[in-house]
């Protein structure tokens, strides 16, 4: 029991100590508006990449309908917030967002997750195509031109802290009952039933969660970027969130947060390049499937346990 | 007393009859062997029993806690959670997880572990996690395992595979454990340990076991009673110096006029 306390601590301490060095780096001015603008965009990525990775890596279904449960959460999020802009209003926003991604995605899900592999890619990537038409058809999403001026509540602070609160969330529901059950249906569906796992219900559990953090991301991502419109949550937008999740090793969140960092970061430094920026990070990405198929850190996993576990190791053999 | 009654059950596939009228019965605490030629409809029969495919006619009927039960248009989970389990002809385990937590899955039913427990890591959640474990390794201890509690299921070997499968399928409680081929690519040391291992799982847990075997050492050892399946159709059943002497099972196997 202390054991597990200490661990928790330890998480609590990272995120705490990341949170300073930020703030100590902006204050002696290493990373300016440009570099904040960055760190903001990966934060984003992050946690809509950690909830496409509960789905398709864990939970093993294809989805390719990502962006637009991020829609349902940016706008809704943005409709909230430009009525009572104030911080209270973004997290009535983001709550109200991923309410009512997850009861889509719930919806959606109880009928199509009967597919598999390809076919339950093009049902997902129709319901995205579904969300943005309709967004793009309403009088209240302001149709095609979509919302503007919408306040800027989403500061770097706030990306930090739903970055932890989400992934949080994502990697204490794999490590736990629900979880397993979850990996279960990925590595066998009918073992997995012939255990006494409802596959269907779990399926549908990690789709849900997976849809409420892509509306989380995208209500920060409405309220960062301040103009919102249907073209933003096209296929493309699913397909940048896929990359992420692909490159940095499918079934790894460590992995999704190394890939969203060094895209960010690569997408940066290739701003210089003008209009060869898309044809290097296209290369980039080539090259790194090319020669790290599996993604960049596979299935490995940072964990504060196992890197007590070796520590100790290391001492006792040292005293022996 | 009877645990598991089938009456006349029947399973079409378009035109072909896999399983025609089979009518049969499992008593409590019970060891019972289903052989035949292959191609009988063995597999398929063990389908229609847990659930993965429906039957065209007939009833399969299961004596619960909660009085008779009927199983025909069960989901497997369902089926699973009445206190059936089974293991797979060709080995289907959950090949990239751990064996602790190939283990722990087939808990899930069992396991009362809530969803914000879990999220917010409540004190509730350690105990019960860490219960569940101790319960899971003394399970594998049973079965010589509990080395090998944080192995990859994909890296065991065959005969410890076929192994972790039969323990996955005891933690979830069952009062019936179906064997689909528990022998099958073993050799006869391994078969020898396998039959020890099948009588002293009847024993311990008090269980009544179905298995499907080619093996007839160890069908003639372990079995009380015999079951003989061809073309979909039950053709003898009896004890094994019974079928041994059967005509039309050896007929069956053999050929020929008779």
């Amino acid at each position: 029991m202390k054991k597990n306390l200490k661990y928790n601590l330890t998480w609590l301490a990272i995120m705490v100590v990341g949170y300073v060095v930020i703030n100590l780096l902006e204050f002696v001015g290493v990373i300016d508006q440009f570099g904040e603008n960055t760190m903001v965009l990966i934060g984003i990525n992050i946690i809509l990449a950690t909830g496409l990775n509960l789905i398709i890596g864990f939970s093993g279904q294809f989805s390719l309908g990502h962006a637009g449960f991020m829609a349902i959460g940016a706008y809704v999020c943005a409709l909230i917030t430009s009525s009572i802009s104030t911080p209270m209003g973004m997290a009535i926003g983001m709550i109200a967002g991923a309410a009512v991604s997850a009861l889509v995605a719930l919806i959606v899900g109880i009928p199509t997750l009967r597919l598999d592999g390809d076919y339950l890619a093009i049902a997902t990537m129709g319901v995205a195509e579904i969300i943005r038409i309709i967004l793009n058809n309403l009088k209240i999403t302001n149709g095609p031109a979509g919302l503007y001026n919408i306040p800027l509540l989403a500061t770097w602070p706030v990306v930090y802290l739903m970055v932890c609160v989400t992934t949080l969330i994502i990697v204490n529901f794999i490590h736990s009952r629900d979880g397993r059950a979850v990996m279960s249906v990925r590595e066998n569906e009918i073992a997995s039933e012939s255990m006494g796992v409802n596959t269907t219900k779990w399926k549908v559990l990690a789709f849900v969660i997976g849809a409420a953090t892509a509306a989380i991301g995208g209500a920060l991502h409405a309220n960062y970027i301040q103009t919102i419109a249907p073209t933003d949550f096209g296929i493309m937008e699913s397909i940048n969130i896929l990359i992420i999740v692909v490159l940095g090793g499918i079934g790894s969140i460590t992995g999704t947060f190394v890939a969203a960092a060094v895209l960010g970061l690569l997408d940066m430094i290739l701003q210089n390049f003008g209009t060869l920026r898309m044809v290097l990070y296209s290369l980039a990405l080539i090259l790194l499937m090319v020669f790290k198929p599996s993604g960049l850190l596979g299935t490995w996993e940072f964990s504060v346990r196992n890197l007590f576990n070796r520590f100790t190791k290391s001492k006792q053999k040292g005293d022996a | 007393m009877t645990l598991l009654d089938i009456k006349e059950l029947t399973k079409n596939f378009g035109g072909l009859t896999a399983v025609s009228d089979v009518t049969m019965h499992l008593n409590d605490n019970e060891l019972v062997a289903l052989i035949g030629p292959n191609g009988a409809g063995k597999t398929t029969l063990f389908n229609l029993l847990t659930g993965v495919i429906v039957p065209s006619e007939g009833t399969i009927s299961m004596q619960t806690d909660n009085g008779l039960q009927v199983l025909n248009k069960m989901k497997p989970y369902k089926v699973a959670q009445t206190g059936l389990a089974r293991t797979f002809q060709n080995i289907r385990l959950f090949k990239d997880l751990s064996v602790l937590d190939n283990v722990l899955i087939a808990m899930t039913a069992n396991n009362k572990e809530g969803f914000f427990e879990s999220i917010f890591r409540l004190p509730s959640f350690y105990h019960k996690e860490a219960a569940l474990r101790k319960e899971a390794v003394d399970l594998l201890k049973i079965f010589d395992m509990q080395d090998q509690v944080d192995n990859l299921a994909k890296n065991l070997p065959y005969g410890a595979q076929r192994r972790l499968e039969i323990v996955r399928a005891l933690a979830t409680k069952p009062r019936i454990l179906f064997l689909d081929e528990p022998a099958a690519g073993m050799n006869p040391e391994e078969t020898a340990d396998l039959t020890r291992l099948i009588r002293q799982i009847q024993k311990e847990f008090r269980i009544t076991v179905l298995l499907i075997e080619h093996d007839m050492s160890l069908v003639m050892n372990l079995a009380q009673r015999i079951y003989v399946l061809e073309y979909g159709q039950l053709i003898a059943e009896g004890t094994p110096a019974e079928i041994q002497k059967d005509e039309k099972v050896i007929k069956a196997y053999l050929g020929g006029e008779s």
